[in-house]
């Protein structure tokens, strides 16, 4: 085979990726015709996931059973790391996007519809009552939106939920060690403390988003506050769910005995993956919960 | 569609053929390929209701099609011109040319670069479907600004999530680029001697990372204030409808750049190899990029002057933007002063070039005075804007990717194409070009407004002028379809060097290049200075 002669290594042709693009188009026209009030929405939505899954496995599979192969030579291993690095960096503009809508309204909007600032009559014509402050319990109109009592202050679960992370950060850290200096035992255990860790942090945060809807009335609904918490911690949320599942991963990989001290690009991956949840946690705890 | 395998039968025991080989190809060329012919066929699926649109606004009152149908095909025409054609046509040339031009097997991901491709049929068969739902495609305009849009019918989450989607394929294809060419690059290609075209497509892959992603905050907040309740973009719920533009223009004009910088790659390519003389100030050319890749951060609130903003906004909002035309007017006179003085030839490539230079130059200058803050409330949703930014992408990049299409493609199919259809497809397209967007200044500047169907009486002569001339722009396009055609089946034998001033690695392949473009790296000294 032509390739085999090569200096480079170029993977045969996939069904994969193609397969991921019809998994996703599935969930997108599903999502849309749920939300639209179709009645096929949430059957596609099913079929679309469940196809997605399944590309999941055959891709990643297919990644690994090469890999353990022995076929990815150094320059593999180093486009690949390029590759996740700046993936992370994409999902850094991503939360970019909610922060900066964050520092926009808490900076320009609020005050702006409380009637600072020159040139913007809304506060005089619109909500003349309305007094700017953040965190705002009460949107200028409750038309379409609805106050609330409290917030979640930081330094309850929020405060712990930063040790959590923080700790889980270190385990990862140490597991890593363990792989470095070819300690399975300390790689398994740092990896299953990490794992242990993230699944608790995900479990108090749905506790305080219970405690959110139902105790404090602070909802989705709930003006701009409600808006940019929800939506920041939502989508934090989201991703250390999937750093845990990715986390889980290694963890069985490394239970079978993948990875060696010196290739070990899937474990490196998931633990940026997992210290870059764990900064937009301490961006979150600071400008969300904390000022 | 043939090109990349009938000369290399000793792979076709390896991988699938027909559809198959098509839809899971690893293979830069073959998904080079993929994405071109995907291109081409958005630029006339957006050029059609561009005709629609022309034909509505070939005189005034209401003849043709209904205003919200109206509106519905300038904001299809943009989306699908924007993300159908410009950007896949530039990454449908990364692939092609940038492993062969830095001396390598492929792209340093493969599966991915599969992936990238085939999101976007998928993509856009989101997006064109909304024509049939209740309620009609989205009309309120491409940038999507709330809250007219969340008046979108059934259309709006297939709009949301049509534009997740096609965002995905951008970061999915930078990452690629970013990649291949830090870690594939053959030996001895260091970064200074890259040609430009791979320089500036890096710059724009740093850009597509760093903006598409903002893109996707911005709609998916749209998509929770319309269906979840929440308040990012209400007043009443102390969010702000200004905010959205804000957002938006950040990924918007960073936008504007990933369009036309890998053009200017392009023109550094072409005007050096027809002028044959190396290309002027190479290490200024790659400075002025990443300056105006920089610039293109801060400049954004430009798009809004007109929306309310503190004074100091506006006024730092337009220093930053007038300070574009530096790297600018560098790279412009870089060209020039590659001509100076040297023994230039006119084969098509060159012709498209040298009207990019002069037209892109004149939208470049209505940019400048819309720039200017005072200036701008008067241009500001009028024609002149219309007629600016398609001079900076009709006769900017498309021109680019049409001499682009002329100069490589003897190098892809083995075969020269037909010179004199070219100078037609070229002449036609140049002059008429003109006379659809020239006299769209004067309607702009006499005060009237875009994204309407019908208008006053006294812009009668200039709308008729311009729909005759994209009538006959859009006619002439269907000449490149046939020279293309014709260059794929046959032709005069093209050398490997195809032209007489050509150099780079890529003209050191044979005409058409092996499936894998360089399976062992070249040797170093074969690798000329970038300035080339």
């Amino acid at each position: 085979m032509a390739e085999a002669q090569s200096d480079y290594y170029v993977p045969e042709s996939s069904q994969w990726p193609f397969t991921a693009s019809l998994s996703i188009f599935l969930m997108f026209v599903g999502g849309a015709l749920t939300l639209n009030g179709g009645g096929m929405g949430p059957t596609v939505l099913a079929i679309g996931a469940l196809v997605f899954v399944f590309m999941l496995f055959g891709w990643f599979g297919n990644v690994i059973s090469e890999s353990e192969g022995g076929i990815y030579n150094d320059q593999v291993d180093v486009s690949f790391r390029m590759g996740m690095a700046w993936f992370i960096f994409s999902e850094v503009m991503f939360f970019a996007a909610f922060f900066g809508a964050l520092y926009y309204v808490r900076m320009y909007a609020v005050p702006w519809l409380g009637g600072e600032g020159s040139g913007a009559a809304t506060n005089q014509f619109l909500w003349p009552d309305f007094v700017a402050a953040w965190p705002l319990l009460q949107p200028p109109s409750t038309y379409g939106f609805s106050d609330f009592q409290e917030t979640i202050g930081a330094w309850g679960v929020p405060f712990w939920n930063t040790l959590i992370l923080l700790t889980s950060g270190a385990t990862v850290t140490w597991a890593h060690w363990g792989l470095k200096k070819g300690s399975r035992q300390q790689l398994v255990l740092g990896l299953a403390a990490t794992v242990a860790l993230g699944a608790l942090f995900v479990y108090f945060q749905a506790e305080e988003y219970g405690h959110a809807y139902h105790e404090l009335g602070l909802t989705l609904n709930s003006g701009i506050y409600g808006a940019t918490f929800f939506l920041l911690t939502g989508f934090h949320g989201f991703h250390v769910t999937m750093g845990t599942i990715m986390l889980a991963v290694i963890l069985a990989r490394s239970i079978k005995g993948h990875f060696t001290a010196r290739h070990h690009f899937g474990f490196e991956a998931v633990a940026w993956y997992w210290h870059f949840v764990d900064v937009v946690w301490i961006g979150l705890f600071i400008f969300v919960y904390w000022i | 569609m043939s090109e990349a395998a009938t000369h290399h039968d000793d792979h076709h025991g390896h991988h699938p053929s027909g559809i198959k080989r098509w839809l899971t190809t690893t293979n830069h060329k073959d998904i080079g390929t993929l994405y071109l012919i995907f291109a081409l066929v958005m630029f006339f699926i957006g050029g059609a209701m561009a005709m629609i649109i022309r034909l509505e606004l070939f005189q005034p009152g209401l003849q043709f099609v209904e205003p919200q149908f109206f509106n519905s095909m300038t904001t299809m025409h943009a989306l699908v011109m924007i993300f159908g054609a410009v950007m896949p046509a530039w990454t449908g040339f990364a692939n092609w040319m940038i492993p062969m031009m830095i001396g390598a097997p492929d792209m340093a991901l493969p599966r991915l670069n599969n992936w990238s491709f085939w999101i976007l049929p998928f993509a856009f068969t989101l997006l064109l479907s909304t024509l049939f739902m209740p309620g009609g495609s989205p009309a309120g305009g491409w940038t999507m600004y709330p809250p007219l849009v969340l008046q979108t019918g059934d259309a709006f989450p297939f709009l949301i999530f049509a534009v997740h989607f096609m965002g995905a394929s951008s970061i999915a294809g930078a990452i690629n680029v970013i990649v291949t060419v830090f870690n594939m690059r053959a030996p001895g290609m260091t970064l200074m001697k890259l040609p430009l075209f791979v320089w500036t497509w890096i710059i724009t892959a740093f850009l597509l990372i760093a903006s598409i992603p903002v893109l996707a905050g911005a709609v998916t907040m749209l998509l929770t204030d319309k269906f979840f309740g929440t308040a990012f973009f209400s007043a009443a719920g102390g969010g702000d409808p200004v905010m959205f533009q804000h957002i938006f223009w950040f990924f918007g004009h960073p936008e504007v750049y990933i369009l036309i910088l890998p053009a200017f790659g392009i023109i550094s390519a072409i005007v050096p190899t027809f002028a044959r003389k190396p290309l002027f100030g190479y290490s200024s050319m790659v400075y002025a990029s990443a300056a105006i890749a920089f610039l293109s951060f801060i400049v954004w609130a430009h798009h809004m002057f007109t929306v309310g903003m503190p004074l100091a906004g506006e006024l730092f909002f337009m220093y930053t933007t007038v300070l574009i035309a530096v790297p600018t007017g560098v790279k412009v006179f870089n060209w020039v002063a590659t001509m100076w003085q040297s023994s230039m030839t006119f084969e098509v490539p060159m012709l498209f070039s040298l009207a990019f230079i002069v037209l892109f130059t004149i939208g470049g200058f209505s940019g400048l005075m819309l720039g200017v803050t005072p200036v701008d409330f008067q241009y500001h949703d009028t024609y002149f804007v219309v007629a600016h930014f398609h001079y900076v992408l009709v006769t900017g990049a498309v021109f680019s990717l049409m001499a682009a299409t002329y100069f490589w493609l003897p190098k892809w199919t083995g075969h020269m194409y037909d010179e004199t259809l070219g100078k037609w497809h070229f002449w036609l397209s140049t002059i008429s070009v003109n006379v659809l967007f020239f006299p769209q200044h004067f309607l702009g500047l006499a005060g009237m407004p875009r994204r309407i169907p019908d208008y006053a009486v006294q812009f009668t002569d200039f709308n008729t002028m311009s729909s005759i001339g994209g009538f006959v722009f859009g006619i002439s396009q269907i000449l490149f379809v046939i020279v293309i055609v014709k260059c794929v089946k046959g032709g005069a034998k093209a050398s490997d060097q195809v032209w007489e001033g050509a150099h780079g690695l890529e003209w050191t392949l044979p005409s058409p290049p092996p499936y894998h473009s360089f399976s062992v790296p070249p040797e170093p000294s074969t690798i000329e200075g970038g300035m080339r």
